[in-house]
């Protein structure tokens, strides 16, 4: 198959899924330029950022850092922190994120949330190529992100439609991909600690501090039931 | 801040989402056999992050105040309900959000 046909083939089985995003985003990117338009900025900034850090809540915080004082050691930690959960997608990704040339570098620089898990739960159909799907999924997100971001920063507050609990397609979108992860295993131990250690946390230190603490508490119990978990997905091969 | 602040500003909210998706690969190159411990992450993780996606979907939703989350659980019984009935993504993830901003704006 010639490059243009293998692509052409991919970036069809690709759009259909990234539906979702696309609401989404264009609406999220939206709220996020206009955002940064009422704080005072250019549409540019929105524009630029959307592109360089492509990843939404921290893009967010963004505009509180660049409305505060100078510090860019607290910047760099502070985005570490949020993003901390994209260690996690990283080590799920390390055998797909692989062997698809520079396509790869691409593909781990747009791992977001939405493309991560898209990429990970989706069944590229016989015949399309991994490596070109993967590809355009991430690049489709990556638009409506910029898309959205830059009509939100040129058009600001001037837009007015009643889009409220539009913002809902993400979570919809993340409960079907938990359903569709739950209908492919056996053993849901994984995805109850996902959940409850989640809420414990998410009682215990609040909405915005939450996510580490999560973390930390899901490689812990998981590194615990390591030898009954590995026992079972042996046992199934 | 001045112009090149923000700019460095920008530059390194970038640079520490760029090191959060790229040190995995670094820390585990393609040429050496990836220690087991981490491929056994890889495979359980997963299930257990889209579960914290989810929570963190609904981080801002308050129980003891406005809608109570009724709104959130009606919708997402709606999806669920969909994809158990009919298995097809778009649709639950339509469903349930036309269902919550019917509900948003009608109802609560």
């Amino acid at each position: 198959m010639s490059t243009r046909v293998e692509m052409k083939s991919a970036l069809k089985a690709a759009f259909p899924h990234t539906i979702p995003i696309f609401a989404g985003f264009w609406f999220l990117g939206m709220t996020y330029g206009i955002y940064m338009n009422v704080s005072g900025f250019s549409f540019w900034y929105p524009m630029l950022m959307s592109l360089t850090i492509f990843a939404g809540s921290v893009e967010f915080v963004a505009v509180n850092l660049l409305l505060g004082a100078f510090n860019p050691l607290q910047a760099l930690a502070m985005t570490l922190m949020i993003n901390a959960r994209h260690l996690f997608y990283g080590i799920s990704m390390l055998d797909k994120y692989r062997g698809n040339g520079l396509k790869d570098i691409y593909l781990i620089f747009g791992m977001c949330d939405e493309s991560f898990s898209i990429n990970y739960t989706a069944d590229i159909p016989e015949g399309v190529d991994r490596g070109w799907f993967m590809f355009f999924v991430t690049l489709l997100n990556h638009f409506y992100w910029f898309f959205g971001a830059t009509l939100g920063g040129i058009f600001g507050s001037l837009i007015h439609f009643n889009t409220e609990g539009l913002d809902f397609v993400m979570t919809a979108m993340f409960v079907v991909i938990f359903m569709e992860q739950w209908m492919k295993e056996k053993n849901h131990t994984s995805a109850f600690v996902g959940i409850g250690i989640s809420l414990l946390c998410l009682i215990a230190f609040g909405s915005d501090n939450f996510i580490i603490p999560a973390m930390i508490g899901i490689l812990g119990v998981l590194t615990f039931f390591r030898k009954p978990l590995q026992a079972e997905k042996r046992g199934r091969l | 801040m001045t112009f090149t602040q923000q700019m460095i500003t920008i530059g390194m909210v970038t640079l520490g989402t760029i090191l959060t998706r790229f040190v995995p690969f670094l820390v585990f190159p393609a040429g050496k056999p990836t220690p087991q411990y981490i491929q056994y992450l890889g495979k359980v993780l997963p299930a257990a992050v889209f579960g914290l996606l989810v929570v963190y979907c609904l981080k801002n939703v308050s129980l003891f105040a406005g809608s109570h989350g009724i709104p959130e659980l009606i919708s997402i019984a709606v999806v669920v309900g969909l994809h158990l009935w009919k298995r097809q993504m778009l649709l639950s993830i339509a469903g349930g959000t036309v269902c919550y901003m019917l509900l948003v704006q009608l109802v609560f």
